[in-house]
Order: C-alpha cells, then sequence, then structure tokens
C-alpha cells in the first residue's frame, strides 16, 4: 500500500525545520456493537462474536509548522473533529502516532502529559456548553493556573487572569459572573482566555466560531488573529466553513470520509483546487457578488463510514472516477507547487 | 473595548436567589407554599418534642395504666391532661406523635443521606469512568434492586437478633434501620446520578477540563457533580418520603422500633388493635400525621422537579 | 394589490420580567412568485416574523397589532378553522430541522397522503400519485422506494428534500423557509438552495426565506429585509443592498464577512453585541454599536439616542436611519439652493 510508505518519510518543511506537529498513519475507530454480550451473534448455527465499527479517520497524515494556521476543512463526520480531539489526548488514536516538538505524546498517560497541557490547549465550539455552569469566570480562568502554577502566590494568579482577561477584551471586573449571564460572543472570548491562560504555543480550535452570528464570528476571528501575531501561536483550526479558511489559514487540509485528500497553503488551494471533491466545496461557498453561481453537482451523498467504499473514498460521488480509482486507495502525492493531493487522476494527469 | 451590555454592579448571592426561578416560581405556587410550611412545622415540632411535649413517653414514671384508651378532647369522656387522647399503654398521644415523628423524620433523613453517600458515589464513578467501573456498579445495582427492601430487613433483622440478641437491636434500632434503608434503595440515586453524569460528561466543560489536564477525580468532583445537583435535589424528596414510608412499613411489620420508642409507624401497628374495641384514635392520628408528612414532602418534590427540569422552563 | 402585505406587526411575549417586544412595526409586502430575504443575527426577530404570518406563536407570545392581509383575508383575525386552509395549504413552512415536520412514526408516502387528504377530496391512490410527482420534482433518486421509508431512513439532506416536496405538495403561493439549509453541509446546501430556486421560478410561488447568510440571501433573493433588535431597519433590492447598503449596521454586517477582508488582515468587525430585547437602548436600537452616530464634526447626533428613526428613501431602498435622513436632507437643501 502506497499509503503505508508515506507513514515513514520523514517530512521537513521547504526550510528544513522539524514541524511543531506532526500526525502520521492515524486511526480511528468507534465500536458500534455495544459489550461482548451485545456482540455475540447466531450465524449458521454457530455463536460468533460481531463486530461494526465507525470508521472516522483513516491514516491521516499531517504537519503543522511552527506559527502557521493549518484550517481543516470538511463536511460533517469527515473526521476533522476526531482529529483535533485525538490531538489533544481526548481520544486515544486506533494506530498511528502522534508527535510534538519531536516526541510522541500519543502514548503517554495523564501524568507525563501534563506538561504539554501546558503547550498545547484547545477552543470548543459550543460557547454555550463549553463553560462550567456552577463556577464564576474567575473561577474558571484561575484553575488552569493554580494546575500548572501551583507555586504561584494568590496575588500573581490573581494579575495573571487580570491580563489574560483584558487581552480578550474581558472587563477583569465581571470575574465573580457565571457564564450564562453572556452572550455566545463573551463566552468564547472567556474560553478563548481559559486556553491563553497558561501560554500555550499551539492550539486546536474545533469550530470555535460556528455557533456565533455573523457580527460576533468577526470579533472572535479578529481575537484569534491578534492572539497569532502576539503571542507566534500555531493554529490546528478546524472549521466547515471556508470562507473563514481563506481569511485565516496559512495552510488548508481537505478532508473526505476519514481521509485527507488534498493539502496545499491557502492561496494555491483558492486558487487552483486540484482534487475534484475541494473543487465542488469551493463552487458550494454562497458568494455574495455572483447573481447565478455555477456549482459542480455531485452525485448521491456521502457513504456512512461504517462500510468504507473501496478504492478512493470519494469515487462514487467523483464525476471522473474510473476504475482504478473503485480499486485502489490513493496516496498523497506531492506536486511540484508543494500542493499533496490523493487523487489517481491527479496523479494520472488527466485532472 | 467591547460590549458593555450586562449590568455593571455584581450582584450577591441572596440577589441571586431572588432574581432566580426557584424563588420566583416558589412565590406564585400556593401548594408549595403551603407544603414547606406544613414540613417544616413538622420537622420543628418534631425536634423540639422534648420541649414542646407535655410528658415524656419514653419516662415510665410518667406513665399510670389506669389512663389507657382515653379518647381526644372533641369526644365525651375525654381527660383534660391528655389533649389527643392515650393509648392503650395509657401514654399521652401527642406527646408520643411528636416522638414519633421525630424517630420517623431521623431514620428517614438518615437512611437517606446513606443512599446519597453510596448511590452519588456510584453513580458518578459509573457514568464518568465508563467501562469495567459502570458495568460492574450497575450490575451491583441491579441485583440489589432485585432484592425489596423488606427482604433484606428480614435477612438482616434475622441475622442481627439471631447473633446478638434482639435486645441489643432494639437498642440500635434507629440505627439499623438507616442501615438495612440506606443498603436497600440506593440503587435509585446510582442510576438518577449515573444519567445526569452521561448527559454531563459529553459536554465541552467537561472536555475543557480533561485538556487543561485535571485529574479525573477533581473533574468529577468539582466540575461534573456540582451540575448534577438538580436530579439529586428531586430524587432527594422523593426519597425520604420513600424512606419514612419504608420505615413505617418495616415497624408495622414488626421488623422496626420497638413499642417502647415508637415511630409513626410502629405506632399505627400498636393502634391497630383498637380499632375494632372503639379506640380508633390511637391508630388513625399516627396515620393521619404519616400521610400529610408524606404528601406534603411528595408535593414539595413535584414542585421541584418542575421548576428544576430546564425543559419546561424556556424563557 | 400585493398578495401578501405585512403592516405594523407587533408581536409581544408575556414573561415574567415584564413584557418583551419581540416584533416592532414590521411592515412589508410580497408580490406573487417573488422571493423576499429576511435577514439577521439571532434575536433580531427574523423567525417570530415568519411564525407570526401564519399565527403559529406560541404562548406566551402573542400578536399585539398590526394586519397580515393575505389575497384579501386578514390572517391574524382569522379563525382558527379558517386559518387551517390557509396554512400548509396555500402558504406552507419548511423549518430549520426537518424532524420538527416530520413524523418519526409515519413513512414518507403516509404523511404526504394525509396531508394531501387533509385539504382536499381525493382518493389514496390519486394522493400517492401526487405525492410520487413531487418527490420527482425535488429530484429524489427512486422515489417510489422513499414513500415506504420512515424519516429516519433519510439522510439529512434527503429529508430536507422531502420537506422541500411536502411544502410543495399543494402548490401553495408562498412557502416561508425558516434557515432552511442552516443545518446542513456546504455542499448539500448549496444544491437544496439550488432547487428551491429552480421549483419557486418554474411554480410561480412566492419565497420568504429567513437566514442569517447574506451569501444565499443575496444568490435566491430579489428583496431582502434587514432585521435589528425586532425592527426592520433596511429594505429594499437584494442587489442594490447588497452593493451598497446603507444602513451603519448593514454595512457592518456586510464587512465583517471573510469574504469581504484581504486575507490575513483584519475583518471589520461591529463592536458590541445584539441587545437583549428585554433592555432595549432608547432611540435607534443600534446606536451604542454606530460609527456613524457622531457626525463629522465631533458631536454626537442627539436624535439616535432620542428618537426612533423612521424610513426615509433612497431610491428603491428603504432605510431607518437618522444619519441616512440627515445626508438626504443635506443633499435636497443643495440641490435646491445652488
Amino acid at each position: 500500500m502506497s499509503a503505508q510508505a508515506d507513514n515513514r518519510i520523514p517530512v521537513r518543511d521547504a526550510d528544513g525545520a522539524e514541524p511543531l506537529l506532526q500526525i502520521r498513519g492515524l486511526k480511528k475507530r468507534f465500536s458500534l456493537s455495544g459489550d461482548f454480550l451485545d456482540q455475540l451473534r447466531f450465524k449458521k448455527g454457530r455463536l460468533v462474536r460481531h463486530q461494526e465499527h465507525v470508521h472516522a479517520i483513516n491514516g491521516v497524515n499531517l504537519d503543522i509548522a511552527r506559527g502557521e494556521a493549518l484550517c481543516v476543512v470538511g463536511e460533517s463526520g469527515c473526521g476533522k473533529s476526531t482529529v483535533a480531539r485525538t490531538v489533544m489526548g481526548l481520544l486515544s488514536p486506533s494506530e498511528g502516532e502522534i508527535h510534538y516538538d519531536g516526541a510522541r505524546i500519543d502514548h503517554l498517560s495523564s501524568r507525563k502529559l501534563l506538561p504539554y497541557r501546558k503547550r498545547m490547549q484547545m477552543i470548543f465550539q459550543n460557547p454555550y456548553a463549553s463553560l462550567n455552569p456552577r463556577m464564576t469566570i474567575q473561577q474558571t480562568l484561575e484553575e488552569p493556573l493554580r494546575l500548572h502554577h501551583p507555586e504561584w502566590s494568590r496575588a500573581q494568579v490573581i494579575d495573571k487572569v487580570t491580563t489574560v482577561m483584558q487581552s480578550v477584551g474581558i472587563d477583569p471586573d465581571w470575574g465573580k459572573r457565571f457564564g450564562h449571564e453572556f452572550s455566545g460572543g463573551q463566552r468564547q472570548r472567556i474560553a478563548i482566555a481559559r486556553a491563553l491562560a497558561v501560554d500555550p504555543e499551539f492550539i486546536v480550535a474545533d469550530e470555535p466560531i460556528s455557533a456565533l452570528d455573523v457580527s460576533i464570528q468577526a470579533q472572535v476571528l479578529n481575537l484569534l488573529m491578534d492572539a497569532q501575531r502576539e503571542r507566534h501561536l500555531t493554529y490546528l483550526f478546524i472549521t466547515h466553513d471556508l470562507a473563514v479558511v481563506e481569511h485565516f489559514g496559512t495552510r488548508v487540509a481537505v478532508m473526505y470520509l476519514g481521509t485527507v485528500c488534498e493539502v496545499a497553503t491557502t492561496a494555491t488551494l483558492f486558487d487552483k483546487p486540484r482534487h475534484p471533491y475541494t473543487q465542488a466545496l469551493l463552487s458550494a461557498i454562497p458568494r455574495l457578488k455572483d447573481d447565478r453561481p455555477q456549482h459542480i453537482r455531485l452525485s448521491g451523498e456521502v457513504p456512512t463510514p461504517v462500510n468504507l467504499p473501496s478504492g478512493c473514498v470519494f469515487h462514487g460521488r467523483c464525476p471522473h472516477a474510473n476504475a482504478r480509482c473503485k480499486q485502489e486507495i490513493p496516496a498523497l502525492v506531492t506536486q511540484t507547487d508543494g500542493t499533496r493531493v490523493a487523487c489517481h487522476g491527479v496523479e494520472e494527469g488527466r485532472l | 473595548m467591547s460590549t458593555p451590555t450586562t449590568t455593571t454592579s455584581t450582584p450577591g448571592r441572596w440577589e441571586r436567589f431572588r432574581d432566580s426561578y426557584v424563588w420566583y416560581s416558589f412565590k406564585r405556587d400556593r401548594t408549595a407554599q403551603l407544603c414547606l410550611a406544613i414540613f417544616l412545622c413538622m420537622v420543628v415540632a418534631a425536634f423540639a418534642s422534648p420541649l414542646i411535649a407535655p410528658t415524656d413517653p419514653y419516662d415510665l414514671r410518667q406513665i399510670d395504666i389506669l389512663d389507657s384508651e382515653l379518647p381526644p378532647f372533641w369526644i365525651d369522656g375525654a381527660d383534660d391532661r391528655y389533649m389527643l387522647g392515650t393509648d392503650a399503654q395509657g401514654r399521652d398521644l401527642w406527646s408520643i406523635v411528636l416522638y414519633g415523628t421525630r424517630v420517623s423524620l431521623l431514620i428517614g433523613f438518615g437512611a437517606v443521606i446513606l443512599q446519597a453517600l453510596i448511590g452519588v458515589t456510584f453513580g458518578l464513578m459509573a457514568g464518568y469512568l465508563g467501562g469495567k467501573t459502570d458495568a460492574i456498579l450497575m450490575r451491583l445495582a441491579d441485583i440489589q434492586l432485585s432484592f425489596s427492601t423488606l427482604m433484606v430487613a428480614i435477612v438482616v433483622g434475622a441475622v442481627v437478633k439471631a447473633t446478638l440478641g434482639s435486645a441489643f437491636y432494639s437498642q440500635y434500632a434507629v440505627i439499623m434501620l438507616i442501615l438495612i434503608i440506606g443498603l436497600a434503595e440506593w440503587p435509585q440515586y446510582a442510576r438518577t446520578v449515573r444519567a445526569s453524569v452521561l448527559a454531563e460528561r459529553s459536554k465541552e466543560y467537561v472536555d475543557a477540563a480533561r485538556v487543561m489536564g485535571l485529574r479525573s477525580k477533581r473533574i468529577m468532583f468539582r466540575h461534573v457533580l456540582p451540575n448534577t445537583l438538580s436530579p439529586i435535589f428531586v430524587i432527594s424528596t422523593v426519597q425520604i418520603a420513600n424512606a419514612i414510608i419504608s420505615e413505617a412499613a418495616l415497624s408495622f411489620l414488626g421488623l422496626g422500633m420497638p413499642e417502647t420508642h415508637p415511630s409513626l409507624g410502629s405506632l399505627i401497628k400498636a393502634g391497630f388493635d383498637y380499632i375494632q374495641s372503639g379506640s380508633w384514635w390511637i391508630t388513625l392520628i399516627p396515620g393521619a400525621v404519616l400521610v400529610v408528612l408524606v404528601l406534603s414532602i411528595n408535593l414539595l418534590g413535584d414542585w421541584l422537579r418542575d421548576v428544576m427540569n430546564p425543559r419546561l422552563y424556556k424563557g | 394589490m400585493a398578495l401578501l402585505e405585512v403592516s405594523q406587526l407587533d408581536v409581544r411575549f408575556a414573561l415574567r420580567q415584564g413584557e418583551v417586544r419581540a416584533l416592532r412595526d414590521v411592515s412589508f409586502t410580497l408580490d406573487r412568485g417573488e422571493r423576499l430575504g429576511i435577514v439577521g443575527e439571532s434575536g433580531a426577530g427574523k423567525s417570530v416574523a415568519a411564525f407570526s404570518l401564519l399565527n403559529l406563536i406560541s404562548r406566551p407570545g402573542f400578536i399585539a397589532g398590526g394586519r397580515i392581509v393575505f389575497d384579501g383575508q386578514t390572517l391574524n383575525t382569522l379563525s382558527e378553522r379558517k386559518l387551517r386552509k390557509v396554512r400548509g395549504n396555500r402558504i406552507s413552512m419548511i423549518f430549520q430541522d426537518p424532524m420538527m415536520t416530520l413524523n418519526p412514526v409515519l413513512s414518507i408516502g403516509e404523511q404526504m397522503v394525509e396531508c394531501l387528504k387533509a385539504h382536499r377530496r381525493i382518493s389514496s391512490k390519486a394522493a400517492r400519485a401526487i405525492a410520487l410527482d413531487k418527490l420527482r420534482q425535488v429530484q429524489i433518486p427512486s422515489p417510489e422506494k422513499r414513500l415506504d421509508q420512515y424519516p429516519h431512513e433519510l439522510s439529512g439532506g434527503m429529508r430536507q428534500r422531502i420537506i422541500i416536496a411536502i411544502a410543495l405538495l399543494l402548490d401553495p403561493d408562498i412557502i416561508i423557509a425558516d434557515e432552511p439549509t442552516t443545518a446542513l453541509d456546504v455542499t448539500i446546501q448549496a444544491e437544496i438552495m439550488a432547487l428551491l430556486l429552480d421549483l419557486c421560478e418554474q411554480h410561480n410561488v412566492g419565497l420568504i426565506l429567513i437566514t442569517h447568510d447574506l451569501g444565499v440571501v443575496s444568490q435566491v433573493t430579489q428583496r431582502m429585509l434587514v432585521m435589528y433588535a425586532g425592527r426592520v431597519i433596511e429594505q429594499g433590492p437584494t442587489r442594490e443592498i447588497i452593493n451598497d447598503p446603507q444602513h451603519p449596521y448593514t454595512q457592518g454586517l456586510l464587512n465583517a464577512l471573510p469574504q469581504m477582508a484581504t486575507p490575513g488582515e483584519k475583518l471589520n468587525q461591529i463592536r458590541g453585541s445584539m441587545p437583549s430585547l428585554a433592555k432595549l437602548p432608547s432611540g435607534c436600537a443600534f446606536h451604542p454599536r454606530c460609527d456613524f452616530m457622531t457626525r463629522q464634526s465631533g458631536e454626537p447626533r442627539a436624535a439616535c439616542i432620542e428618537q426612533v428613526p423612521g424610513f426615509v428613501g433612497t431610491g428603491s431602498c428603504r432605510v431607518a436611519c437618522h444619519m441616512v435622513a440627515e445626508m438626504l436632507e443635506d443633499r435636497r437643501l443643495k440641490e435646491e439652493t445652488p
């Protein structure tokens, strides 16, 4: 399998620096079959153990360089959130490795992972669920500081909380209030403050603005970009909104049904999408300027991740699919301009 | 730079409570007000019984067997000294009902605290840790539920009486009953808590706490538990009522409080034989007290459930 | 006369904090076959507006004033029985969540036949034939099979197509679509929107599209209303508003879109957030967030704080803004005194 071979290639950036985060051959399966007793089935007079899995991600390879914002886009169920949660250790991978700053982190115990928790943080999608409703803002923001800086005095902690609240545009006097007293945008600011409190260098943002209103989205996106500039942050940014990607991302990875189909710099991807799925996705963005847009219509629906299609996962909906696409899984192949595309058509030069 | 839309002053705890939906709904709900008033009166009266009661029913010297079966004041032949009449042993019914209520409430609260301690801990662990812990604890709960409270009481009672003697059992009857009812009904708590922990665990603030690097124990008790308090409150009211009823049932069957230290249940049982002979008050008065007590707790519980169910309240 | 005429609509919610006015002075018209977009952020009142058209506001909300005239009938005073003849029959609704409309225990076919028989005297066989035809119109693959399937067996995009088929079932005059594609993926969303647009054009059906997505509105509708805090603040032809918004809020909303900014640069944000309806600012509800409240000379415009702005016209667009009114007045004065 060519995808396997790709796992072993030690990928370095153009300037030879080691990426901050490397994801190699990552797979994640979720069991659908319940516990052991539920799995037993009678088949042809024999008791057999029958297991079904959701294949959320199937062999993802990604690198994130220091200081960049890698956006992962895809439709619901493509596994983009699973990638984010696996990177953060909220899920353990079924296969594959995750390396952070040169060290493997996917198999560490929670105690050994603690130093990394300070360096990598996460921002969640739903600001209405990501703050503990029984804790005040002050308590919420103090908690990570007390955990990671047990040697700090009370004054130091309070000082830090005040600074970080100011940096996200929240009045420090509001610390005694609870999350539900704030609007969605304010809550998301607080959630960002919580992530920034421990001064991380890497932030995973899982759809951080999709639950917010348009005018608030702009505020939060600006905040994230300011934070990146001031703190030299590296982002793994998960979203389904391509307009945001175009604005925010340094590079983009497009995912479909648990696999990466194209990785490119943002400008290249929007200028010249290679993979047929990327092309369809880009054509579907509702633009303000054009009256009668020409969408690339995809036939059918996204297949279930329980029984994955053979060959290229996209072949059932792809207008350019041929016999090879139905049998052989395409590997990410690096193009001349550095874009990596997993498509037989592109590889053969017929697209 | 942004959004100073909310009011500037920070409300204190008391103001928060006054602005809360709980207080708002309580102010409008006459049933809840009445029930709380009755319940509080009964609790205060019961625990102040040594001060209020005219006689001490536990003191044999204050009892005169010649005063037995005197009727309450509204019936001819009543004695001025005994407002609600007397029982078959000549004890003042008013005093003994007060003392009996105290015993019943003590057992009810004690058993529920025990249930809650076991049930909440197990439910929290089962819900949060999941997997094998969940399977084992919940099967344990199922097994426990398949024995009725009565069966547990009979078996424990028999074993204790056989090994340590019935004098020992009577002496520690309150503690025995708390243990029996507490152990028999913890699965109710465990199941309720587990269900709401499962719902809470999938929320992002728990993930945020994990990403922060907090230990499981701290996440369970500091983050998840406070958010499952509403269902715990609701089920507690029902469980207190249930525990009081269970205790009454056990005492009525002779498995509970001895007649020298009667609870409401054993008072009903003691008076039951006299209904036929016309002294109905001996059993009906403690019976009425039991019904009013349990009913007011249950109605309070209903109100609490309506208030704390966020699905019913939107706006 | 327009097919649907809404004037001075006033909807209130009686809450424990007191009465909250969810809609104030909302007026608009819809011609036969016209597509109208209602745009606003959450809390602007756009969904309330849609629901109140068919008197679907449930307690504690109620219509406190105004008139909704549809084809000569005043809907808000109509009896429930007569209103039912309009609802679903001549005006149908598409909701954001398809499962709000679909009954999970009935098959698609049963639901469609039931709906037809409720409004028309028709045999089950004929009803089934109509249902099949509508499913073909929404381009569902193997429609015969779908009739016997249950909602949970279908994907989200497929369900929304079924909903559109059901909305079209009785050949309505108007379809009200409340965020019909928000829950769907980008590619599916584009397909559904294109389908809805085609069908409305083919059958000359009016469409009221409620959404927060300016991109969708610009592609589908001919006219649009922008709502803020329960009021309409700008209305006019969609193209004109998108290309040249007059109201500072509409400008802010459009400029806040990532596609309006240079990649990597800061987005143009509107400061603050939508006020709660219970605590609306005085005067123009947008004034605390508005950059144009102060004149170029530096003095604040008192009218913004004191007076609710009325509509002023700039061509075919109408805007409720003191700043725009002042500009127009200045221009008029200049023209009068050359």
